[in-house]
């Protein structure tokens, strides 16, 4: 609005420039544009009968009209009528991709603006054939059609459809509609949409004058309200200048308290939940992350450095599927994950070999030298992978089913990735878990973490076991770099994020079993959220440290550690 | 007393100690006073800084020496140690900066920026030297004390004690990389202006606290030395070659660990407060678990369970890495990396060991196949 005073403004300045005075085309501007509001004005008069006359085409038609004011009736007419069919072309009109043909007949564009089709009979039509001019809306039109919108989807039919607009009446005031929702609401069968017309009904009803009424709004928002009517309660709390409640009723006043008492302390709830999932997130990220750790350090006592590496060549093997799903078969760049996952494995399973092969093998027994040693290994992966990648982060996009996520509470959405790692977490640890107890395989691996000279005795090759233990850790570290790249950074030195914690992860959880490791991982990751909101992010990790050290006083082995008589290492 | 520390070395020995140290503390500043500016011999400004930095490099080295090399105790926090006593140093320069900053406050320029009305309680006294100095040689050794108190008691050891001194490390790193914390966030500390009075941009301060720098290393070197001829030397070797049979013969080896592990970060405390003024600032990343890692690697490069090898190690590597950053800076890291592997491979003794003939013919290591 303001704009359009702007430009009109600047248009008469120009008139009375002496240069453009003579200009005749400029002049004759003014008495046209009189005549036109002139025009309208006759033309909104008259419509009144002609439009209560039409069915609902017409006056869905009368959209493309040239008048305004007729199209705000049109508007308001399709509101009243109550078919959400008139739906698309409303939003379309909203969304400025409304278009009239010469005939009059309403074209709806698609989102890019390149296809379209009949508003009534959905046909698609040729746009280049057709000459098309776009209706004229100005900002009073607008907020009709918004509120329209809004009543025309409470009646839709789509559920998801009628709770957003419910939702949407709940922010906005909605001052007018209370009969409205009323009547929505009594055909509503679904209770999570019932639940929010009730609190829209009951916004409203806090500005009643009837004290009953006020009452029993409070009791609806004490038991439904989300965060955001603490304010409007908050409001009724306050004084004016003179010292003077705004609410002058004492008992909608203690209701209003309680209301706000009741409300936190859902909300509480409802932040304890949110903690208890994201640190479960945070869990099986760091359980992705120390599984392979677990196994080659737990099992095999080799201490690995590089191991954050495998992680980030894990992500890094994603990524380059990525790409390649995205050049060769675009069709089915969906389903790159499904290729990544066997990808990561074997990627990082056959660096993993090639460090044992070539470097670790030569120091088994000597732990210190090690870590040492892995360390290096380390900085050459990252360097590598900086020099062949670039410095920089790469993008690895989310299939499309993953992004998203559900509203779980009012506030709390559950991101469909952070699920897809806790299902993904729960495979993977099944998967090593029977691999380790159910396979001949692990049954070797376990007889030479037991007594590697026994081991050796009864005919079982303890370097070609070391050599696939190492592979199968590093491997489950590199499925770990497919879930992190899906929901964090990958750049070279994704790696270093996660190797602190994940040693605390398997020095907590105790070495040698899988069930430590899944009880430390899960027990930090929760932990952590937790502290998180009370402690802030960086005094939340110290605090996890120092309990680490407390816990490492009492069980200098860790939660679960194998029970032995051991004295030395 | 002095007849046992004379008796740290052999005449020919002291000589040699002796005369590097003549050379380093009279002879290279007389090349840097006495001659012109453009003769091959000269000894520039800079050089004074630089070698300071590697000196302090070296004490560090001597301390992970005493603690991974003698006792065996691989630490991976020696770089909060170093930061420390570098803070400390450097919350004294940062006062000693006075109304002087960009901001013409009281207040270190950051706390300004922060808008900060007034100093954090931690920082009173940092306006005098004495108790910076008190704060230098007591804080990183009584951390250290603390924190080896309760790894040694419940028997943390090898790779384990590693582990906990990284995420020690990392964790202390994330805290000073806070801007709450009040030690200047990411940015550090920086901007000095005067040490005592004397400005830090003059190169004959420049050159004092070189000098300094050199004969603290020197007496670091014939206490180390003391202590590892000393019967304590003899238990820490003892503990690192086989921990059990000294506590089986009843000595408390939680002592004889905390104390070294104390004297070690003591050493490092020094070293950092060395290195401050010298280098001109200090932030948290020095506190990043890969310089903690660094530092076994000089010591390793060099030859661990030999003092000197430690001392030629930190130079070995850090001009490496000198000369690599400003050559080839994308293939330091391989450098580094390659350093890693091929020492702890083939050359567990080091520097000092591939060139000194008598130590291999103790090398008899006896390899029990398991």
């Amino acid at each position: 609005m303001f704009l359009r005073c702007r430009k009109s403004m600047k248009d008469t300045f120009f008139l009375f420039e002496p240069h453009k005075l003579g200009n005749i085309l400029t002049c004759r501007k003014i008495p046209t544009q009189f005549f036109r509001v002139f025009v309208f004005l006759l033309m909104g008069l008259l419509s009144f009968s002609i439009v209560e006359a039409n069915d609902f085409e017409l006056t869905l038609k009368d959209l493309g009209n040239k008048s305004r004011t007729k199209i705000k009736k049109a508007i308001k007419e399709l509101g009243n009528q109550g078919n959400p069919a008139a739906l698309p072309a409303l939003e379309a009109l909203k969304g400025n991709r409304l278009r009239i043909s010469d005939d009059g007949v309403l074209i709806i564009l698609n989102e890019s603006g390149d296809k379209g089709r009949n508003a009534l009979s959905e046909k698609q039509v040729d746009l280049k054939a057709l000459n098309l001019r776009k209706p004229r809306i100005n900002n009073s039109v607008r907020r009709v059609l918004s509120s329209t919108i809004g009543k025309l989807q409470l009646q839709s039919s789509d559920p998801n459809i009628r709770l957003a607009a419910a939702e949407q009446l709940l922010k906005k005031s909605s001052g007018g509609l209370v009969e409205l929702v009323e009547k929505a609401l009594a055909k509503e069968t679904s209770d999570e949409i019932r639940e929010v017309f009730y609190l829209v009904l009951a916004k409203e009803g806090l500005k009643s004058d009837d004290k009953k009424k006020r009452l029993q709004s409070l009791k609806t928002i004490k038991e439904f309200g989300n965060n955001d009517f603490k304010n409007v309660l908050e409001k009724l709390l306050r004084k004016n200048e003179k010292g003077e409640f705004l609410e002058s009723d004492s008992e909608v006043r203690d209701n209003a308290k309680k209301a706000i008492s009741s409300i936190e302390r859902r909300q509480v709830f409802i932040d304890q939940i949110a903690n208890l999932f994201y640190g479960m997130s945070l869990g099986s990220i760091l359980l992705l992350a120390a599984l392979g750790l677990a196994i080659t350090f737990g099992l095999m006592g080799v201490i690995n450095m590089a191991h954050g590496e495998m992680l980030m060549i894990g992500a890094y093997s994603t990524f380059v599927i990525q790409n390649l799903f995205k050049e060769f078969l675009p069709n089915l760049f969906d389903w790159y994950l499904l290729a990544a996952i066997p990808t990561a494995f074997i990627v990082s399973g056959v660096v993993g070999i090639i460090m044992e092969r070539s470097v670790i093998r030569h120091l088994y027994g000597r732990p210190l030298e090690t870590l040492l040693a892995t360390w290096g290994i380390s900085l050459v992966l990252i360097q590598t992978v900086r020099l062949i990648f670039g410095a920089q982060n790469v993008e690895v996009a989310n299939p499309s089913y993953l992004s998203g996520g559900i509203q779980a509470f009012n506030g709390v959405v559950l991101p469909f990735n952070r699920i897809a790692i806790i299902i993904f977490v729960v495979f993977v640890v099944i998967l090593v878990w029977t691999l380790l107890q159910k396979s001949s395989l692990g049954l070797q691996v376990r007889a030479v973490t037991q007594n590697r000279g026994m081991a050796s005795c009864v005919g079982i090759s303890t370097r070609k076991i070391d050599m696939y233990t190492f592979g199968l850790g590093s491997g489950v570290a590199g499925l770990g770099g497919v879930a992190l790249s899906q929901v964090g950074n990958v750049g070279p030195e994704l790696g270093q994020l996660y190797i602190v914690d994940s040693f605390m992860v398997v020095v907590l959880g105790g070495v040698g079993k899988i069930a430590g490791t899944v009880a430390g991982a899960m027990g930090l990751g929760v932990l952590n959220k937790f502290l998180e909101p009370v402690a802030g992010a960086v005094l939340g990790k110290i605090l996890v440290l120092v309990l680490i050290i407390i816990v490492i006083q009492k069980r200098p082995q860790g939660l679960f550690a194998l029970k032995g008589r051991m004295v030395d290492d | 007393m002095i007849k046992k520390i004379s008796e740290l070395h052999s005449f020919k020995g002291w000589l040699f100690n002796f005369l590097l140290l003549g050379l380093a503390v009279v002879f290279l500043p007389l090349l840097n006073i006495w001659l012109p500016e453009d003769s091959v011999w000269h000894v520039p400004n800079y050089m004074f800084s630089l070698m300071g930095k590697y000196l302090c490099y070296a004490l560090v080295a001597l301390a992970v020496d005493l603690i991974w090399g003698y006792t065996g105790i691989l630490s991976l926090g020696h770089g909060v140690f170093f930061s420390i006593g570098g803070y400390a140093m450097g919350m004294y320069l940062m006062r000693s900066i006075g109304k002087e900053g960009v901001y013409k406050s009281d207040l270190p320029d950051f706390m300004v920026f922060l808008d900060w009305k007034e100093l954090p309680w931690y920082w009173y006294g940092f306006d005098n030297f004495v108790f910076t100095l008190l704060v230098i040689l007591v804080i990183p050794g009584l951390l250290a004390f603390i924190f080896g108190y309760f790894a040694f008691r419940s028997r943390i050891k090898g790779v384990y004690f590693a582990i906990i001194t990284q995420a020690m490390t990392f964790a202390l790193m994330l805290l000073f990389f806070r801007n709450n914390t009040g030690f200047g966030g990411n940015n550090g500390l920086t901007d000095f202006k005067r040490i005592l009075g004397y400005s830090l941009q003059e190169p004959s301060t420049k050159m004092g606290i070189y000098i300094i720098t050199v004969v603290v290393l020197f007496l670091s070197y014939v206490l180390s030395r003391y202590i590892v001829k000393s019967k304590l030397g003899r238990v820490l070797i003892a503990i690192r070659d086989a921990e059990s049979r000294v506590m089986f013969s009843g000595y408390n080896t939680l002592h004889y660990k905390l104390a070294i592990w104390t004297l070690s970060a003591f050493l490092c405390g020094i070293a950092g407060a060395l290195y401050v003024p010298q280098v001109g600032i200090i932030n948290p990343s020095e506190m990043q678990p890969s310089n903690s890692i660094e530092m076994a690697i000089w010591v390793a490069v060099g030859g661990r369970g030999t003092l000197g090898g430690a001392l030629v190690g930190a130079g070995l590597v850090n001009g490496a890495k000198s000369w690599f950053t400003v050559a080839a800076p994308d293939y330091w890291l391989y450098f580094l990396g390659g350093l890693f592997i091929v020492v702890t491979l083939f050359f567990p003794k080091g520097f000092v060991g591939i060139f000194s003939r008598s130590s291999s013919k103790n090398n008899k290591e006896v390899i029990l196949n398991d």
